[in-house]
């Protein structure tokens, strides 16, 4: 049932010679160029996708270790990969940097936390209520164009250079973009869908649940995603202020003492962290939208 | 058996629909004016009229989704609704789809056994975004169809379908319509499709009921029947088209 398949060794899929010898008035008439329909399978790469997807990384990271090796990148440049690995496997046997992630995370999971109940509760009363809307919206809207990190003098101010600024600062950057995002999901559900479920006799409560909620989902997701960066950059802001602990104290301390190669562990650990932080997101994408046929590329 | 949309329920009714009086502007123009319609319990009742004429916007008063009315309109309290979009949640697979709004928690068998009645039940757990047009379509007929209706509003339930699906659905729709016993009102731009399945053919027009043609013919009826022919084209003069 195969479309068109060239023998393996024949020097071109063109098989418009055959289709002439079809042609009731052959002779001079030539039809269409024809081409074969490649199936997917045999377009595919023999190179399993994950090989490929890692090969990048892995070249770059050889490459930085010749260039360390002959010299050309000095260690108060940057430290080899070598180094660093080394470095890494002393941070964590000593039980600084396990300690340190410890902190950030969790100063990251209270200001996701906070942030997460602040935004979706305030995009759920300005998108499920007018008056939510009009009390809600226009205030959030004013304070989203202030940029978070300029608050982070006044948040010292008023809660002092405990853990409670820091959370604070994370809080504020995750509150914006889930506010947005799930009250722009809300707003963007399918009226036609709102009145099939009007005329099926759901209560307005019903309505919320089985259809607003889950047309909104998706854009909820990719708020959390994008907050989920944000959480990260917070934390960076957040803990080079004032900060005896936690994996930008790490850093801090680092830079005093010239020292790159913890420098470069801290940006792996936050690397890796928010990769991490995106798996989760992705797994609950899957999870949750499963309804939703994507499409996944070519 | 009926309720009011907007007035108290007068308890002497014997008709499936009663409407009187209705008027609905849009931006002060009238789309509906002065509207009388009269459905019987049990009657197929098809509804034709130009593009525009406010076809949907009656089915859409009928059903109580649009309440910004004046006038009369009496619909029983059971009334169930197909458009012409399937409008299904795709969130939601397919049975629990049937089964949203029902009171209380029903099962996915109650859902399963509609779905069988329009040929759908191997597909009860697919989502609604993998279902075919016509597929879809049929699990929205099923989804009217499981409440049970006195009324069953369909606004060009078959306008989105394959010439061959369509055929399909129209005699299910007369099938299930024959086995249930509520009474229909189906907005159509098919005249062929409305004199095969409708008891009555409304024209409307001017925002008004401008024609009622009352279908005598047998069923199942033929459409190579002469007298089939006859209505079909006095139908369509009345909607402005010559067919000779
Ligand atoms: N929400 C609305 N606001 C303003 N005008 C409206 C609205 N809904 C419908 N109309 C107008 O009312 C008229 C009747 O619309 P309706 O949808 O009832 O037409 P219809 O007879 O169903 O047409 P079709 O056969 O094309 O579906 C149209 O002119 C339409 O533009
Ligand atoms: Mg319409």
């Amino acid at each position: 049932m195969s479309i068109s398949h060239a023998p393996p060794g024949s020097p071109s899929p063109d098989i418009s010679g055959i289709s002439k010898s079809f042609a009731p008035n052959a002779e001079g008439v030539s039809g269409p160029d024809l081409q074969p329909v490649v199936p997917v399978s045999s377009r595919r790469a023999r190179v399993p996708r994950w090989l490929r997807r890692t090969s990048g990384p892995l070249l770059l990271l050889v490459l930085w270790q010749l260039l360390s090796a002959t010299g050309v990148l000095t260690a108060d440049v940057l430290a080899s990969p070598e180094r660093i690995a080394q470095v890494g496997r002393d941070l964590i046997s000593d039980g600084s940097l396990p300690s340190a992630m410890g902190t950030s995370l969790r100063r990251v999971a209270f200001g996701l936390l906070f942030g997460t109940v602040i935004g979706t509760g305030l995009a759920l009363v300005s998108g499920l209520f007018r008056i939510g809307e009009d009390l809600v919206d226009a205030p959030v809207q004013m304070l989203r164009t202030v940029p978070f990190v300029g608050l982070i003098p006044l948040f010292i101010i008023w809660f002092g250079i405990g853990e409670a600024p820091k959370t604070a600062i994370i809080t504020l950057g995750v509150t914006f973009p889930l506010y947005l995002n799930v009250y722009a999901g809300i707003r963007g559900v399918d009226t036609q869908l709102i009145e099939a479920g009007e005329s099926l006799g759901l209560s307005r409560w019903g309505l919320v649940r089985h259809v607003v909620l889950p047309g909104a989902l998706p854009g909820a997701l990719t708020g959390l995603r994008y907050s989920l960066g944000v959480a990260w950059l917070a934390l960076v802001f957040a803990e080079q202020v004032n900060a005896d602990s936690g994996i930008g104290f790490l850093r801090v301390q680092a830079r005093e003492f010239l020292r790159t190669d913890v420098i470069v562990v801290c940006l792996i650990v936050y690397a890796f962290l928010g990769l991490l932080a995106d798996f989760i997101v992705r797994s609950l994408e899957r999870l949750l939208l499963q309804w939703r046929p994507t499409f996944t590329g070519r | 058996m009926a309720t009011d949309v907007h007035r108290p329920v007068t308890p002497t009714v014997t008709q499936a629909v009663r409407v009187e009086g209705l008027s609905r502007t849009f931006d002060g123009r009238a789309v509906i004016d002065d509207l009388r319609l009269d459905i019987a319990p049990g009657e197929f009742v098809a509804l034709l009229g130009r593009s525009g004429c406010g076809k949907s916007t009656l089915l859409r008063i009928l059903a109580g989704l649009d309440r910004d009315i004046k006038g009369t309109a009496l619909v029983p309290r059971r009334r169930a609704v197909a458009f012409q979009a399937p409008r299904l949640m795709p969130w939601k697979k397919v049975w629990r789809n049937v089964l949203l709004g029902l009171p209380g928690k029903p099962e996915r068998a109650r859902a399963e056994r509609t779905l069988d009645e329009v040929g759908l039940g191997h597909r009860a757990g697919a989502w609604p975004k993998t279902l075919s047009g016509g597929e879809a379509q049929r699990a929205s007929l099923a989804r009217a169809l499981v409440r049970e209706p006195d009324l069953l509003l369909l606004d060009e339930p078959f306008g989105a379908l394959d010439a061959l699906t369509r055929i399909k659905a129209q005699h299910l729709v007369a099938e299930v319509w024959q086995r249930r016993g509520c009474a229909v009102l189906l907005v159509t731009h098919d005249v062929e499709e409305a004199v095969l399945l409708a008891d009555r053919v409304l024209v409307m027009d001017d925002g008004r009921i401008a024609h009622e043609q009352h279908v005598g013919l047998d069923r199942p009826r033929d459409i190579t029947d002469p007298r089939f022919a006859e209505l079909r084209a006095g139908l369509l003069r009345r909607l402005g088209v010559d067919t000779a």
